[in-house]
């Protein structure tokens, strides 16, 4: 039997030219613009040379998909108070420690004395608040619905353990109603959508199937591995240029149909939708979570009484735009020049998914 | 006091200073350049020209897969020596201790760097151990310098030419994943071990068989990636590699697709990437892979004259990326 190691089968030259053949041949009008709404698809994008194999009427264009990126400067502001809070530790995966607040981010709060620690997991921030009962432990709770069921999870062993310092500040966010928000700006003008592996891998197909029904865009569920992306573009492709719109799922080895029951009714069970803002889009109506009422004593918000500093947002940066796919980062002024990894002035250059990073990295000033 | 840990005392010049030289430094590294114990080791020279480098080394953890911070303090400078093509000679070696370090992981550590230095023939000549109050320091860190006689190899550096060809000596990026997963906190267990090993025999065979090499580095910190960037960076010449070229292990290339890390940032230290003058790469892989060190070894790119001052990557699909010097702290990703 051969083994299946799930990368390099994916990778493959041959097949990849062949696909790459196919888009050529199927895509004949002047301009098609696909939008890849998820940043890990960004990255592979970047980092597999996708565009160059594409001919050159297929332009793509990178969504909000980045929850670091999409996260508004109010939150982050918020998070950085309570580090500040006597017997508070705010705790955090690793990518929201430098993105710049109105005034700092959370990495410059630690140096000034905030306290600010960076996890692995949200069960390493539970094990932190079972271990120090005297201080409240804050989990930055910040991600699509790939993340939130984590999340859920998370809550319902603290409540199991009766651990009453466990709380999160919920920052999630829902990935279907910020795509409706792009579709109906006409500025973008998408003709179709690479839908997000591991989001789909919970939520199923059934979110989407508004998109190809209300919108007439055709949507395609893809994989991560370059092969996929390909694939999945080619089924774009065809659907666009038959004048078709449906909801199709090249990422079958993983993403179901009907998505991950389990985590559907987690999520249904701990979190309501609410209007919530984007940085770069607004606020968008049912696009955000938070906690039910019966679980509002997790909500940080809620629980910790802070003054946070009136939000302020970077003068000339333009992650608004690149996060609507309006812009390329090259476009911003701000880009390679002032923003750089290093010193990034605004999300997208922070987050391994953000766009500006993505550019920086794999094409260069 | 407890007898079996580093308490300030060891630190102080005194006679539990004297003790610890004697009975656990001077015993492991003997040799009649440090037998004196003097204030410096004298050393006589034959060559024209020296090599001299040194590097401090603040592992974390201490002891890794197949290796700890003894053996990296002495094949890390050993190397630096090694990639300018200088032999190595003598090593002077710095501890800082922390206090309450056990006495037992000191000799543990000591023993290593003993073995290490003899497996590349190197003598350790001089030293110094300062021992710093519980928290000023992290268990122990040690700095080495070295000096080594240079060859003459009248190739080496010389200008890259379009065509020139890049060389790995092996698998890459064992040494960044063993370190992170020994460090515990990701939960990780990959087997996945330390390459640090001395580079010395692979360097010299090269240089016995009169092989043009132009350039030669050891890809430590940064990795691969950042050597080539550093080799072309402000330069008329740019580099192309192929990313199917590139020899990495499956244990490695796993746990990096899942920590979202790139093989090539990530640390070796037992590997050398040299550049060769065109049409001898073939070549100098044969002569590389008779070692036990170069079994793995490939030809990974070759020098490309536009763009300049770029490395660009062919990727396995066939696209074509630039591959950046590492920006920023790599942090793990959140979906």
């Amino acid at each position: 039997m051969r083994v299946m190691k799930f990368l390099e089968e994916f990778r493959d030259l041959d097949l990849a030219k062949k696909l790459a053949q196919k888009i050529r041949e199927t895509a004949r009008k002047d301009k098609i613009t696909l939008m890849e709404v998820c940043g890990t698809h960004t990255m592979a994008i970047h980092k597999f040379g996708i565009r160059g194999l594409l001919p050159e009427n297929i332009r793509l264009i990178s969504g909000p998909g980045c929850p670091v990126c999409v996260t508004p400067n109010q939150y982050l502001d918020r998070a950085i108070s309570f580090s500040f809070k006597e017997n508070v530790l705010v705790t955090t995966f690793g990518d929201m420690l430098r993105v710049p607040g109105s005034s700092m981010s959370l990495e410059l709060a630690r140096a000034q004395g905030g306290k600010v620690k960076m996890v692995y997991s949200p069960l390493e921030a539970l094990k932190l608040a079972r271990e120090n009962p005297e201080i409240k432990v804050v989990f930055l709770a910040v991600g699509f619905e790939t993340t939130s069921p984590g999340i859920c999870v998370t809550v319902a062993q603290a409540e199991k353990e009766k651990l009453k310092n466990f709380l999160v500040l919920v920052g999630h966010k829902l990935i279907p109603p910020a795509m409706e928000a792009l579709v109906k700006d006409k500025r973008i003008g998408v003709n179709g959508f690479i839908c997000p592996a591991h989001v789909s891998t919970i939520i199923g197909l059934a979110p989407y199937q508004f998109l190809a029904r209300d919108y007439g865009i055709p949507c395609v569920v893809a994989g991560f591995e370059p092969l996929d992306i390909l694939q999945g573009i080619w089924m774009l492709v065809e659907m666009i240029e038959a004048g078709e719109a449906k909801v199709k799922n090249q990422y079958q080895r993983v993403a179901r149909e009907s998505g991950n029951k389990n985590a559907q009714r987690l999520l249904e069970k701990f979190f309501e939708p609410v209007d919530s803002e984007w940085r770069g889009l607004g606020v968008i109506p049912k696009s955000g979570y938070k906690l039910k009422e019966e679980f509002s004593h997790r909500e940080a918000e809620k629980m910790i009484p802070v003054k946070v500093e009136e939000t302020r947002e970077h003068k000339g940066c333009r992650c608004g735009e690149v996060l609507q796919g309006l812009i390329e980062p090259k476009d911003c002024p701000l880009y390679g020049k002032v923003c750089t990894p290093e010193s990034p002035v605004g999300p997208c250059m922070v987050s391994s998914e953000g766009s500006c990073s993505a550019y920086y990295k794999y094409v260069g000033i | 006091m407890n007898k079996n840990r580093i308490v300030l005392a060891h630190g102080d010049g005194g006679r539990l200073s004297r003790n610890l030289i004697e009975e656990i430094f001077a015993k492991a590294f003997a040799n009649p350049e440090l037998a004196p114990l003097a204030d410096s080791a004298l050393l006589a020279l034959t060559g024209k020209r020296i090599a001299f480098t040194t590097d401090s080394y603040t592992v974390k953890p201490i002891f890794f897969p197949e290796s700890d911070i003894g053996k990296l303090a002495v094949f890390g400078t050993v190397n630096d020596l090694s990639v300018m093509g200088a032999r190595p000679l003598y090593l002077s070696c710095g501890f800082i201790l922390e206090e309450g370090l056990e006495i037992e992981v000191l000799k543990r550590i000591v023993d290593s760097m003993k073995s290490a230095s003899e497996m590349v023939g190197v003598k350790l000549v001089t030293g110094d151990t300062k021992v710093v109050e519980k928290g000023s320091a992290d268990k122990i860190f040690i700095n080495t310098s070295g000096i080594g006689e240079l060859l003459n190899w009248r190739t080496m550096g010389k200008a890259p030419e379009p065509g020139d060809e890049i060389l790995i000596s092996g698998t890459i990026g064992e040494h960044g994943i063993a370190v992170l997963c020994a460090r515990g906190e990701l939960e990780l267990k990959i087997p996945v071990k330390s390459d640090c090993a001395p580079v010395w025999e692979l360097v010299s065979m090269l240089y016995q068989e009169k092989v043009n090499v132009k350039w030669m580095r050891d890809p430590t910190r940064g990795g691969v990636a950042t050597c080539l960037n550093e080799l072309v960076l402000g330069q008329g010449f740019g580099v192309m590699i192929g990313e199917d070229k590139i020899p990495v292990l499956d244990s490695v290339d796993s746990a990096c697709e899942i920590l979202g890390l790139d093989p090539l940032y990530l640390a070796n230290e037992g590997k050398i990437l040299c550049l060769v003058k065109k049409g001898e790469a073939e070549r100098a892989r044969e002569i590389m892979r008779k070692s036990q060190l170069g079994k793995k070894a490939e030809i990974i790119g070759e020098v490309i004259s536009e763009p300049a001052g770029k490395v660009l990557v062919r990727t396995k699909v066939g696209g074509t990326r630039v591959l950046g010097m590492l920006a920023g702290a790599p942090l793990p990703r959140i979906c």
